[in-house]
């Protein structure tokens, strides 16, 4: 009975109004304290100074025409550098009536990436899929085949070639990867040493050296009339620079495999091909999803060091446009989109890892 | 590794782990060994055929180009090794200068966003996300580009702070007029530095021993103060300023940073800043909630819960990742040939497109950057034993 009469007074006694709702939450979350009270009014200051110009420059005062028109008179941004160069900032040199092609190869590549996010999807029939899907994407963009016309890949340009070069770059470099590490982790002297300075040495280069490796080196290591084209030999730059963060990654999966493991699969019989495919990798790589998700992003944003080597990549095109005299002066403009381009694509790939982190910590 | 049993000689060569072990790894070898004889043979077929000059014969001649900005004095007439020397000067100082900023921004935006301030936290949240998922490179060539078009003519500088002028040719600051005090001052700086070293180690063997504690932070701050201003005052307190003045179309006098230079430092300090601000949260996330409550309540007072406690815990986590961040920096400011601050790579491009000596000058550019990351990562590592956790 006392019980019960405690219960009541306590449902009916409330909180006093500053400590709950809005006003509650403001005072905990920003007035707490003088010092924070400082904070939150200079920080204020500094938004409403900030924010409103910024907003009237990007969206009352900008011009959006893609003829330019009034760019050069109003103080607002001039989005038309965008809408006028849309198409050639997006394909590059692509021929303007096959922009089909490129566009559907990548909405094939988002498609098979929004699929793939949802781990129940990850099967045989996945792994299928993506390789049908690449080599569609390759025809597509390539064409000669099926009645489609070539377009050689000095052509290609824009975010299609981000994409292949990202996508592609940590396709080929994950297996590689995966060897390295294997071979880091390996009891065998000569192997070992091999992989070590292989990953400490491309590890300790910047990307532009090997770039300028396969731009101005490599084809002095090809004999006599055999060329290789410049988008692949940018290609196996990114692939084998990726393939030494990835090897450090997957090595952190293995060292976190207890020995027991190593053990168990051993007293099983089982070889070394065996131990590792079915009882080791498995483990391993599962664990260092997140980090490769992070190496994907990277390889992402480095694509467009390929600029440097005179590739046409989304930056490249987007500075093509930029040195026509009638744009010039709208940098800015041109760069905060493309800044939106590549920020939604990692902000959606980092959210995707942070997921994941969480789902596998929860199963682990 | 497992050995063989020596009284069964019938084990098939195969399935002997050693033997195999070292019939794998000659393979290997041999394997390596034929693709870089093979491709060794194909590049001096090709030199050769394209009379293309090899060696390092090329450093001592004529460079016969200009370098906007050098340390050292230079000029078109010198060698291209000195053109070279120059280039990885450029590159030290644009990462020393990156580095030292990087650490204080990024540590700065990682506590703010670990503040109770849901409007800091949340403003720190955002820089951090926004500025890793843009590439380094569209950065720079923003900032590059906000210089040269967006910053105004010097004749219309922006001046925000008296004797700070932002223009279209960089950044224009007023330094104090040379005197010879300037120097004394940084020599009295050292030594402040030198005492407090040595004030730390008598006042940690002090307290080890006789358990009295010494307020070290404020006489090392009045030591570190106290003594520039002494000799500062005793050197006769000159406060004559060089200031930069415009004079026709370009400003005279002060220090100027370029605008290559500049937008690089932007660039890199805040992308850099971002990921050194996601190291530290996490590092002071990691220290247990119970340990500065447990300083607090054997009776440390806060600044001592910080410097004793948390701190020397939090830097276990932080040092391995920012020690690859800083490393990363200074490879990153190899992108400095994208927008024409002569860096080391973009001295040693225009090398290889004067001489033709490809494989000399990315053999150079690779050579000089893992120099750079051994180096690094060797004072890092050492700095990290330093602070490891002693077991006992």
């Amino acid at each position: 009975m006392t019980i019960h009469a405690n219960d009541n007074r306590s449902r009916e006694m409330k909180p006093p109004v500053a400590s709950e709702g809005v006003v509650g939450w403001i005072r905990k979350n920003l007035f707490d304290g003088w010092f924070n009270s400082i904070l939150t009014l200079v920080v204020l200051a500094l938004l409403v100074d900030v924010v409103p110009p910024f907003v009237r420059w990007a969206l009352i005062d900008s011009h959006w025409l893609p003829s330019g028109a009034g760019c050069q008179e109003g103080p607002g941004a001039c989005w038309s550098v965008i809408t006028g160069n849309l198409r050639f900032i997006l394909f590059g040199f692509y021929p303007h009536d096959l922009h089909w092609r490129p566009l559907l190869a990548m909405i094939i590549l988002v498609a098979l990436l929004f699929y793939s996010r949802n781990r129940k999807h990850w099967h045989k029939a996945l792994l299928w899929s993506w390789v049908t899907g690449m080599v569609l994407m390759g025809i597509l963009l390539r064409g000669g085949v099926l009645g489609l016309a070539v377009v050689e890949s000095a052509q290609w340009g824009g975010l299609p070639l981000t994409l292949l070069l990202a996508v592609f770059g940590l396709t080929g470099a994950y297996p590689l990867g995966v060897l390295l590490a294997l071979g880091r982790a390996s009891r065998m002297r000569a192997v070992k040493t091999l992989c070590i300075v292989y990953i400490e040495m491309i590890r300790g280069v910047p990307l532009i050296s090997l770039l300028f490796m396969s731009s101005v080196v490599f084809p002095l290591f090809l004999p006599e009339g055999v060329t290789v084209n410049k988008i692949l030999r940018a290609q196996a730059a990114i692939i084998l620079f990726t393939a030494a963060y990835i090897a450090e990654v997957v090595r952190g999966g293995l060292q976190a495999i207890s020995r027991g493991q190593y053990e168990a699969a051993e007293s099983l019989g089982l070889n070394y091909y065996l131990t590792m495919r079915l009882i080791v990798l498995p483990q391993a790589l599962k664990i260092v999803i997140p980090p490769s998700v992070s190496i994907l992003i990277s390889a992402f944003k480095d694509t467009s060091l390929v600029v440097i080597i005179a590739l046409y990549d989304l930056l490249k095109t987007t500075k093509t446009a930029l040195s026509d005299p009638k744009w010039m002066g709208f940098s800015a403009e041109a760069y905060i989109f493309l800044a939106l381009i590549y920020f939604f694509c990692c902000y959606f790939m980092s959210n995707y890892s942070r997921r994941m982190e969480r789902e596998l910590d929860r199963n682990l | 590794m497992q050995t063989t049993d020596p009284g069964n000689p019938h084990v098939p060569l195969f399935n002997d782990p050693a033997k195999r072990s070292l019939i794998y790894q000659t393979g290997v070898s041999i394997g390596v060994t034929l693709l870089a004889y093979y491709l060794v043979t194909n590049t001096l077929d090709n030199l050769e055929r394209q009379a293309i000059a090899t060696g390092f014969g090329f450093l001592e001649k004529e460079s016969s180009f200009e370098i906007g900005e050098s340390l050292i004095a230079y000029s078109a007439a010198d060698s291209y090794a000195r053109a070279l020397v120059v280039g990885v000067l450029n590159t030290l100082k644009v990462s020393f200068v990156g580095i030292v900023l990087t650490v204080f921004l990024g540590t700065f935006i990682g506590i703010a966003r670990l503040s109770t301030n849901w409007l800091v936290s949340r403003l720190s949240a955002v820089y951090i996300e926004v500025f890793q998922d843009i590439p380094i490179l569209l950065q720079l060539f923003f900032w590059y580009a906000f210089f040269y078009e967006m910053l105004p003519a010097p004749r219309q500088a922006l001046n925000p702070v008296a004797g700070l002028f932002l223009c279209n040719r960089g950044l224009i600051f007023g330094v104090p007029a040379a005197h010879p005090v300037w120097s004394w001052m940084g020599g009295a700086f050292l030594l402040a530095c030198a005492a407090i070293y040595l004030l730390r180690w008598w006042a940690f063997r002090r307290l080890f021993n006789t358990g009295r504690t010494f307020p070290l932070f404020w006489t090392g701050l009045g030591l570190l103060l106290g003594l520039p201003l002494l000799v500062w005052i005793l050197g006769g307190a000159p406060t004559a300023m060089d200031v930069p003045v415009l004079r026709g179309f370009n400003f005279q006098g002060g220090v100027s940073v370029s605008p290559e230079f500049a937008a690089l430092l932007f660039g890199l300090v805040l992308y850099t800043a971002a990921f050194v601000a996601e190291i530290v949260r996490a590092g002071i996330q990691s220290v247990d909630r119970g340990q500065p409550e447990a300083a607090k309540s054997i009776g440390l007072k806060p600044g001592l819960v910080l410097s004793l406690v948390i701190l020397p815990q939090a830097l276990r986590v932080i040092i391995p990742p920012l020690t690859s961040q800083l490393l990363n920096l200074t490879k990153n400011s190899s992108l400095a040939v994208a927008i024409g601050y002569p860096d080391f790579v973009s001295v040693a491009n225009t090398t290889i497109n004067q001489t033709g000596q490809a494989i000399e000058g990315v053999a150079l550019i690779m050579a000089v950057y893992l120099c750079l990351s051994l180096l690094t990562s060797a004072f890092m590592n050492w700095y990290n034993k330093k602070m490891a956790l002693v077991e006992r």
